[in-house]
């Protein structure tokens, strides 16, 4: 096995470890009570925020085309899935909420990914900026268009209405109430399943970075006419890891969207976008890893905030320029190698120690 | 010395006419030509940049475009990759007429190409490099990849495998695991021709691929370039500012000024002819 890929290897075993390893440490916390109320309660949505950044981190990252609607594809998985479950509970008195989240979660990645589709066809032949203005713009479409959405059953089947709410029967049972959102979902959603969500989302990412697609990917990104001239499709590349990503959104807003009682359009709004921007800048362009580690802490990290009151949001910002300069300032990052070098020469000697005795040339 | 040296790779190519003008090596004279070029030209507002360009190369010529500045070789070579759509006129890889082709397509019929300014995926390693150039010819779906089912690994090996080889070329193996970008100049340009070269061209076209060599290295790659011919049995074309390569591996040469082909010839007919000398130096009246 070659050095990269042996470095590569590692650092894949260490993503999925971390999460393996937190969960369980979460799951002991929760099981001796030892968490906090609030904590607890964040742990599904942490779930989903990190399924958000590892998703985006294929297109930002991966693909190199700056995605700004990416809350969008998780506002369609989020009631995509509210709807599905309610539906699944009337038409067919489905009461396993396990299976419902699951199916719910299947139709929230089918539902935007196809969306994903709609959309990749025509922008994805369009180039840098362009591609982010139009999924901004989409992003804002579709919260609007939510706003206006009415689904409701009626003796367990489904009906629509758009713009009008007064065409529904008297007697239907509300699951999307336009700008109330979606109403009265059963808070389904649970952490376990979150993580097993995160531990497919890993695999499909990082299995498919270290493949032929992936390399694909990433060629499209390095240089566009160079691929090209390899024979590389360049809008069928994009197109997989746009879709992917959308796949993956929609089922991460599937699970977040049956945490609570309701979703409200509001809750994916172009700030929204912008946060999972955050979480995939701040952990590094194509460091999953790294997204990992920002989405948590910057989910937590407000909560925490909470007894600053006013000064949440401007201690937020600042925490997050700090990390910047010193994640990203050569200078910075010198001091903390220096800082470091006295730990990791330690790892190094142990190393030579044990592998020392082969190595004589 | 170099010019002993070179006229070993030229090994005393009887090159014979064609139709089109143009002369091709004896031995393909019974082929299909690689690549023929019938009245090529592109204009960019108003402004003829290739006019009237035609040119056939033999199966397995290799072939040397070569240039004052600015001549318009490496608008030609984007205009055989389809990189530009040409505003008049027609290419035929095969016998095949690339109108209406994209980049990929053209790719797909056997063009391969590196580039002046080099055009490596420098965050990837030198050996994904070379993977990226058998993207079509060593496949599997992104589905085999995700679940990596028993043919991800098969096929994976086999790129590898292929990948070493090529790069065991150019003596590059040891360097598979580095990333493009931060290999030394000379490295990097023979990196692309590898690159190019696992996609199974029929055509492959080096645009300066001696550029920033020293001499050593030129000499090195003049051997390589007549390897690689004869190993592979393709044609090249290249386009060269440095002579001593152009006229010791070449056996047609075209020279382009202005847009227009100026002189076809063997390396000896191009060098004895006033029109070249004049496109280079200068007309004699005015020295």
């Amino acid at each position: 096995m070659t050095k990269t890929k042996r470095k590569r290897l590692i650092r894949n075993l260490v993503t999925f470890g971390l999460v393996i390893v937190a969960f369980i440490i979460l799951e002991n916390m929760i099981s001796t009570k030892t968490i906090s109320r609030s904590l607890k309660g964040q742990l599904v949505p942490i779930c989903a925020w990190i399924i958000m950044a590892v998703s985006l981190n294929l297109v930002i990252g991966f693909s190199g085309e700056l995605s700004l609607g990416h809350a969008g594809f998780m506002s369609i998985g989020a009631y995509t899935g509210a709807v599905v479950s309610g539906w699944l509970l009337a038409a067919f008195d489905m009461q396993d909420p396990l299976l419902r989240l699951v199916l719910a979660i299947l139709a929230g990645g089918i539902l935007a990914g196809i969306f994903g589709v709609l959309i990749g066809i025509p922008v994805l032949r369009l180039r840098g900026d362009y591609l982010a203005i139009v999924t901004l713009a989409f992003g804002e479409i579709i919260r609007n268009l939510v706003n206006v959405l009415y689904i409701g059953t009626v003796d367990g089947k489904l009906c629509f209405a758009f713009l009008h709410r007064e065409k529904l029967p008297a007697d239907v049972a509300m699951l999307v109430d336009g700008a109330k959102g979606a109403v009265k979902i059963k808070p389904i959603a649970t952490f376990e399943v979150g993580f097993v969500l995160i531990l497919i989302t890993l695999i499909i990412v990082l299995n498919l970075v270290n493949s032929r697609s992936g390399r694909a990917i990433q060629a499209t990104r390095d240089n566009r006419i160079a691929a090209e001239s390899m024979g590389v499709s360049v809008t069928k590349y994009k197109m997989m890891a746009f879709v992917t990503a959308a796949v993956l959104a929609g089922m991460a807003g599937a699970l977040y969207g049956l945490n609570s009682s309701t979703v409200v359009p509001t809750q994916f709004t172009f700030n929204q976008s912008i946060n999972v921007l955050v979480f995939v800048v701040l952990g590094g362009l194509g460091n999953v890893l790294g997204s990992i580690i920002s989405a948590t802490f910057l989910t937590v990290l407000p909560e925490v905030l909470r007894e600053f009151a006013d000064y949440r949001m401007l201690v937020y910002a600042v925490v997050l320029i700090l990390v910047m300069i010193f994640t990203n300032n050569p200078t910075t990052r010198a001091f903390a190698d220096r800082l470091f070098s006295p730990v990791k020469k330690l790892f190094r000697k142990d190393r030579r120690e044990t592998t020392g005795g082969g190595d004589v040339k | 010395m170099t010019q002993h040296h070179s006229k070993k790779h030229r090994s005393n190519t009887k090159m014979v006419p064609v139709p089109s003008h143009s002369i091709v090596p004896e031995r393909d004279v019974n082929e299909i030509p690689v690549m023929e070029t019938r009245h090529l030209g592109i204009e960019f507002g108003g402004l003829k940049a290739v006019d009237d360009f035609n040119l056939t190369i033999g199966k397995t010529e290799i072939a040397g475009l070569i240039g004052p500045n600015g001549a318009g070789k490496t608008t030609v070579f984007n205009l055989l990759t389809k990189v530009y759509e040409p505003t008049s006129g027609a290419v035929l890889i095969n016998g095949q007429d690339l109108h209406g082709m994209s980049i990929v397509q053209a790719s797909r019929l056997g063009i391969a190409r590196t580039f002046q300014n080099i055009r490596l995926f420098d965050k990837m390693t030198v050996e994904e490099n070379v993977r990226i150039g058998l993207h079509n010819q060593i496949r599997y779906d992104m589905f085999t990849g995700i679940l990596r089912l028993p043919r991800y690994w098969k096929q994976e090996k086999r790129q590898h495998e292929r990948a070493m080889e090529l790069l065991g070329l150019f003596g590059m193996q040891d360097l598979a695991d580095e990333t493009a970008g931060s290999l030394p100049y000379g490295a990097q340009r023979r990196l692309e021709i590898v690159r190019a070269l696992a996609t199974d061209p029929k055509l492959l076209l080096l645009d300066e691929p001696a550029a920033g060599m020293n001499p050593h290295e030129t000499e090195e790659l003049m051997e390589n370039i007549a390897k690689i011919r004869d190993q592979f049995q393709i044609a090249i074309l290249l386009i060269e500012h440095d002579m001593s390569l152009v006229m010791g591996v070449c056996e047609g040469i075209c020279v382009l000024n202005f847009g227009k082909i100026i002189a076809k010839g063997t390396a000896d007919e191009i060098q004895a002819n006033p029109a070249v000398i004049e496109a280079y130096l200068g007309k004699k009246k005015e020295a």
